[in-house]
């Protein structure tokens, strides 16, 4: 089981060959009050890189890409009624998607938590 | 990454920084978009009881002269010779293709205009202004003040607790009012939908007066990012978005701006073109739009008919934190602004509905005595 972070602010939780993929509470500060989360269809087949979300606050949408390659396997139903998750629980209630991961190595080049931690006070 | 071009501070900066704002850089100034709280609590304060914004970053022009109302007219298509000392217009200036330069706020006093123009188009506007009154009228920009506004069913209880004669005020009039000691120029008006009042202070005075303001219970600092949802919901506009150069007043709704003798006399850049307009009606309408379900349609998002076909697009779009959905506004073929046309928006390449609705969005609550 690995946590990881990428630059762009969003974790990743592998658990065998299944990521569980959010956004980091530096990310929902930066959002603001997320009005509205457009998650992927179960069933997507995503390449590193590609878009794997689209969060609306109120004030713009911003993308969020997914840091892996894989299929779609379940996707957070709960924000539809309660966008707020991802403000209120980014790292636990306010997941976007998990995803059967085809290539497990394509995290390893990604920050743990220490270096995040480390990565995210360098930015301010 | 930060802007390394100059850009200006208000007088309230140091305020707006200690309140823990985040700032961002908007017409060439450092502005607050949001405090801590976030825009959606500081628009539902603003609806509920009453925000502050400092808008110091706008243009205060005063024109002075042998009859400066008279000689605005030349510039903008408002009855300014009709109002009575303390009146104040809506309007705005247009070109000779009668589209609008930008919008403004007109308040005849009793010996000059006071003049309220947006922060983005002032250097235009100031110039504007000058030449176009040159050997009529002097155009003199105010720099030693700041600018606030208090907004919210709340504000008339607030301001008058420490200025009383602000309660009686009409809606849309001024009044110089000496609060603690500041000659301040007070307008009850706004760009919320909300009863409440714009408030021109010396910038000596500014730090201590906005601070006594915040200080009150039912008042919250509000950013530029819920000025935004605010008057949206008001379904007003914004220029540079829902009004440019290419917008003519009658297609952006504006035509009550216009008093029937201006509309028959002309007399302004673009009449010929404005007074057509009004004979045979626009061929593009500002409507309101409900998208279906939650996904914000945003500025530039192209509106389809039925069939598929590109019609128009959205000039400003957003959440509403009032009334929990996404509203927009945009332009249309006459054809399809009727209220209850079932229209689509092409939000990140896939067709959504959304129909026309009436605007205001939220209804407004401005003061009729």
């Amino acid at each position: 089981m690995a946590l990881k972070f990428t630059e762009d602010h969003e974790w990743i939780l592998l658990e065998g060959n299944v990521a569980t993929i959010g956004v980091s509470n530096y990310a929902q500060e930066q959002l603001g009050d997320v009005v509205f989360v457009e998650v992927p269809e179960v069933g997507a087949d995503l390449s590193k890189g590609d878009e794997l979300a689209v969060v609306e606050s109120v004030k713009a949408a911003s993308e969020v890409y997914s840091p892996v390659s894989g299929a779609v396997v379940a996707v957070n139903g709960e924000l539809e009624d309660a966008p707020t998750l991802v403000n209120e629980d980014p790292n636990g209630g306010g997941w976007f998607a998990k995803i059967e991961v085809s290539d497990p190595t394509e995290i390893d080049g990604l920050m743990d938590e220490e270096a995040y931690k480390t990565y995210i006070e360098g930015l301010d | 990454m930060s802007d390394t071009s100059a850009t200006e501070k208000t007088i309230l900066y140091d305020l707006h920084v200690k309140l823990g704002a985040k700032m961002v850089p908007f017409a060439g100034y450092d502005m607050p978009v949001q405090y801590p709280d976030g825009i959606l609590k500081e628009h539902l304060a603003t609806r509920e009881s009453a925000g502050l914004f400092d808008v110091s970053h706008m243009g205060q022009v005063v024109i002075t002269g042998e009859n400066p109302a008279a000689a605005i007219e030349a510039l903008i298509p408002g009855d300014i010779q009709a109002l009575s000392a303390g009146g104040m217009r809506y309007s705005f200036l247009t070109n000779e293709n009668g589209g609008i330069l930008d919008d403004l706020i007109v308040t005849r006093r009793e010996h000059d205009l006071f003049v309220v123009v947006n922060a983005a188009c002032k250097e235009q506007d100031i110039k504007l202004l000058t030449d176009g009154l040159a050997g009529k009228a002097t155009v003199t920009e105010l720099k030693d003040r700041a600018l606030i506004a208090l907004q919210g069913p709340k504000a008339a209880a607030i301001l008058s607790g420490i200025a009383p004669e602000v309660a009686s005020m009409s809606f849309m009039s001024y009044q110089e009012v000496n609060i603690d000691g500041a000659l301040c120029f007070v307008t009850r008006s706004g760009y919320t939908g909300e009863d409440g009042y714009e408030i021109s202070i010396p910038n000596e005075q500014a730090v201590q007066l906005t601070s006594k303001l915040l200080g009150h219970n039912g008042v919250t600092a509000v950013g530029l990012g819920a000025r935004d949802s605010l008057r949206l919901e008001a379904g007003l506009c914004l220029y540079g978005h829902d009004l440019t150069e290419s917008t003519t007043p009658i297609s952006a709704g504006l035509i009550w701006a216009i008093s029937k003798r201006r509309r028959e006399e002309g007399g302004f850049p673009g009449a010929s073109v404005i007074q057509a307009e009004i004979a045979n009606k626009p061929e593009m309408k500002r409507v309101g739009l409900i998208p279906e379900g939650r996904a914000p349609a945003r500025e530039h998002t192209e509106i389809a008919d039925l069939d598929g076909n590109i019609i128009g697009e959205v000039t400003s779009g957003g959440f509403s934190p009032s009334l929990q959905m996404p509203i927009a506004m945009g332009y249309v073929p006459l054809g399809f602004a009727a209220i209850g046309t079932d229209l689509n928006l092409i939000v990140r390449g896939k067709a959504r509905p959304a129909k026309v609705v009436k605007m205001p969005f939220v209804e407004q609550r401005y003061f009729r005595d």
